[in-house]
């Protein structure tokens, strides 16, 4: 049935994204990329690999933005985006023939490839992009939280976390149960005031993005950005402006 | 968003053949068309050829063509499950009621064969709401969620359907100034509310914009600007749903179809209804022409126009 779980799920499975943190390495696409590529919804395939031009199935993308405040202040963000799990989930309404659907134990958001036609419209629905078509397949592929890893019991328990988090370098990916308000990611989230996005879209997203900290004050007094200042040779000894001199010839 | 040529011919074929059924029935209720066999043979004939093409046209975009029939269980949820399940239901009274009018025409003004028609208008109606909603439901895409969307798909699948029961009444010998009429006001309607749609999409303000998108800058205000692509190459994404083209000959695009879907036809059809009535049909066969050149146009643009929400971390802006 691709109606909504009549009642959100307690436990709600998903990320906690900390944009302080991310270097936008990409090692957590690649990741995600090979492990699911042999997973739940495997293959992850590719058009001309290793023509001119390469396109294939990821479900996770790391974007990278610049901030440009009023002030003149500015700074980069580097922003991996992969499916949200949202509570609302607007992909799953739209599937016509039952192929998408969401775990009402866990609020993971999958998609049944044996029913999948690949009419495409849950890509559609989604406003994230989290969902991309596979052309050999013929069906619609997504983010499945590793859900073949986070309860894989031949794993020992430290690895059950999605490849995206547990690749990651700088630890900037967090996996747990956002439902649960005493887990690690929820007081996380708390306490680095974690938010939605796109809450306008009404789609309730499970999983959370933490902030970048503020900039340290003492380095912008002024609100200007921190730069160099030209070379004042005014207070240099003799020798010194005369070697200036010299070499300004 | 991608304008797929198999969403274009299934969204204005299916609109124009349930507009011909509509008309057909209704004006024979009324008894305004007369019961002749070969009129509901061509009628109901292009009518059904037109929605069965556009139902599977499609079907041809589909990864799995073969499983289609899946598409008809979700109907509780899903408007394309639902437009699935109406579209084949609306085959049974439709399809009775033409077969009624070519074998025995008399049985018609029966009170049962008038439920049939009445039923058939009906669902004819819901199949084409149930297309709009297709739409008209995904937030993700601003400019089609929107009421203007239901109301166009209504209003301009009843002016083609209309039209071309005007060009088959002409041909026939059996026009009459209701259906003349009837198309003109339709064409009128149709023009106002694709004007209606358009100003409602040009002025009102997406709430999503690159900002919401990534959520950032939370406080003082200020810009997203992209730095650089999460990926060198193309990808599903900016292809299904980054498609911009429209954007540059959107004002040259919007005029041809306004002038071909709806000026020219009105001025074609008052043309038959002063002509003698040995050359009245051939104005019409231009109307029908041009209007299916407008209309293919009108919904190019639907599509090529709007905006997916996706794109805001493309550096696309709201």
């Amino acid at each position: 049935m691709t109606s909504l779980p009549a009642q959100p799920s307690k436990k709600k499975l998903g990320l906690v994204v900390d944009l302080d943190i991310c270097v936008g390495c990409h090692a957590c696409s690649v990741n995600c990329k090979e492990w699911n590529t042999g997973g739940h919804s495997a293959p992850l395939t590719d058009q001309d690999a290793y023509g001119a031009n390469p396109i294939g199935v990821w479900f996770n993308r790391v974007h990278s933005y610049e901030i440009v405040q009023d002030t003149g202040k500015s700074w980069t963000v580097n922003f991996p985006k992969s499916c949200l799990h949202c509570e609302d989930a607007p992909c799953v309404p739209v599937c016509p023939t039952g192929a998408s659907y969401k775990r009402s134990e866990d609020g993971i958001v999958l998609i049944n490839g044996d029913y999948c036609i690949g009419c495409k419209l849950c890509s559609w629905a989604c406003p994230y992009g989290a969902r991309e078509f596979d052309e050999d397949a013929g069906i619609m592929k997504k983010c499945t939280l590793c859900i073949d890893k986070i309860y894989n019991e031949n794993l020992e328990p430290q690895y059950r976390v999605p490849s995206c988090v547990s690749t990651c370098p700088a630890g900037a990916r967090s996996f747990g149960d956002l439902g649960d308000e005493n887990s690690d990611v929820s007081k996380l989230v708390k306490a680095r005031g974690g938010y939605d996005l796109m809450p306008e879209q009404g789609t309730k997203p499970t999983n959370k993005y933490l902030p970048p900290r503020p900039r340290n004050a003492e380095n912008d007094a002024n609100g200007q950005q921190a730069k160099l200042d030209s070379v004042d040779t005014s207070g240099a000894n003799v020798i010194a402006r005369w070697v200036d001199k010299v070499l300004s010839r | 968003m991608h304008p797929a040529k198999s969403v274009i011919a299934f969204t204005t074929a299916t609109g124009a053949g349930y507009g011909l059924l509509i008309f057909m029935i209704a004006l024979n209720m009324a008894g305004l068309l007369p019961s002749d066999a070969t009129f509901a043979l061509l009628g109901f004939g292009l009518a059904f050829a037109m929605i069965s093409a556009g139902l599977m046209a499609s079907t041809f975009h589909l990864g799995h063509p073969e499983r289609a029939w899946r598409a008809l269980t979700q109907w509780r949820s899903s408007w394309l499950s639902r437009e699935g399940v109406m579209a084949i239901f609306a085959y049974g009274p439709t399809g009775l009621y033409g077969l009624v009018w070519y074998m025995s025409p008399e049985t018609l003004a029966t009170p049962l064969m008038m439920a049939v028609g009445l039923v058939g208008i009906v669902s004819c109606l819901i199949t084409v709401y149930c297309t709009s909603m297709i739409y008209a439901s995904l937030k993700a895409i601003f400019s089609w969620a929107n009421s203007w969307v239901p109301a166009s798909y209504l209003v301009l699948s009843l002016m083609t359907g209309a039209l071309l029961c005007d060009l088959f009444a002409y041909a026939f010998g059996f026009s009459t100034t209701v259906l003349d009429i009837a198309v003109l006001v339709l064409l009128a309607a149709g023009l106002l509310v694709k004007l209606g749609y358009w100003k409602y999409v040009a002025q009102t303000v997406n709430p999503t914009t690159p900002e919401t998108a990534i959520g950032l800058p939370t406080a003082q205000g200020g810009k997203v600007r992209v730095l650089e692509s999460s990926h060198t190459e193309d990808n599903y994404l900016l292809k299904e749903m980054g498609f911009a083209v429209a954007r540059k000959h959107a004002a040259k695009l919007r005029m041809i179809a306004i002038v071909a879907g709806f000026v020219a036809p009105v001025f074609l059809v008052w043309c038959s209804s002063i002509l003698s009535d040995s050359i009245a049909v051939y104005p019409l066969y231009s109307a029908v022409f041009v209007c299916a050149v407008g209309i293919v146009v009108e919904r190019w643009l639907f599509f090529a126009e709007a905006k997916h929400a996706v794109m805001m971390y493309y550096g696309e802006n709201s």
